[in-house]
């Protein structure tokens, strides 16, 4: 049953990561929702479960010239010492106040999603 | 019966005036925007793979697409970007001791088919019943989540 699942559960956030609609999101929920881990270490899980999918993907596009590398240099930069902060950030929040500003944020992430669509 | 016509008059005239002042502040906020968008982005999508661990692409598509980038670019240049920033961010949760590699190797390989899968498909699906569907999953979820 667990192998169900989480077959079931990977898979889902596989798919929805490549077609770009959060797929990160689900498995922080189930990850926190069901298989009570702590916020902060679902999180982490999912960072360190998108690396090898980015990876693959990159493959891919940049063979197929759709990444814009020269153009995407300043978001690296900034984005990486952005995320430098705010993960150490994470790390100092209390777990149960991270998991409410990650319910905000997805709210927020859903409704957009709503309003956004053609 | 003048009076009202100029009443009319002052009144269109000073419509038409606001409506340019909006519309000249909207396209120096546009023009702010197309000149450092990239770092804006950066900053965005820092702020969200940081503290949440995910989230990124979905910030970075569509501000991407604003940018000028069209939208197989914009999701495949997300991609380069939360790459990198997860890799940053990775460094900093596996450095404090919040991260469980043990545990996240189970995920992988049906994570890794679910992407080959999701690439092949992407081409012959319509994915916006998916994104009604997932928005309504994603606030219902987010509202448990705020008030438990």
């Amino acid at each position: 049953m667990t192998l169900i699942i989480i077959f079931v559960v990977s898979f889902v956030t596989g798919l929805f990561a490549s077609l770009g609609l959060g797929g990160g999101m689900i498995l922080i929920l189930y990850l926190t929702m069901i298989g009570s881990v702590s916020q902060l270490e679902a999180q982490g899980i999912c960072l360190l479960f998108f690396l090898p999918i980015a990876v693959l993907s990159l493959i891919f596009h940049t063979k197929n010239k759709l990444v814009e590398w020269k153009k995407a240099l300043p978001c690296l930069i900034v984005g990486s010492v952005t995320s430098l902060v705010f993960a150490y950030i994470a790390t100092l929040i209390d777990t149960n106040l991270l998991s409410r500003l990650f319910g905000g944020f997805i709210v927020l992430t859903g409704v957009c999603m709503l309003v956004r669509r053609k | 019966m003048k009076n009202e016509d100029a009443n009319a008059a002052s009144f269109f005239v000073a419509k038409f005036q606001n409506k340019r002042k909006k519309n000249a502040h909207h396209f120096y906020m546009k023009k702010l925007f197309k000149k450092y968008g990239f770092w804006i982005v950066g900053i965005l999508t820092g702020i969200a793979n940081g503290l949440f661990g995910s989230g990124g692409g979905i910030l970075a598509v569509p501000l991407l697409k604003y940018l000028g980038l069209d939208q197989k670019k914009a999701q495949a240049t997300s991609i380069s970007i939360t790459a990198v920033l997860s890799v940053a961010s990775l460094a900093v949760y596996l450095s404090r001791g919040s991260v469980s590699l043990v545990s996240t190797l189970k995920y992988i390989p049906f994570g890794l088919l679910g992407a080959l899968v999701g690439s092949q498909i992407l081409k012959k699906i319509k994915p916006d019943a998916l994104k009604v569907m997932f928005a309504i999953v994603l606030i219902i979820t987010g509202l448990r989540l705020v008030f438990r």
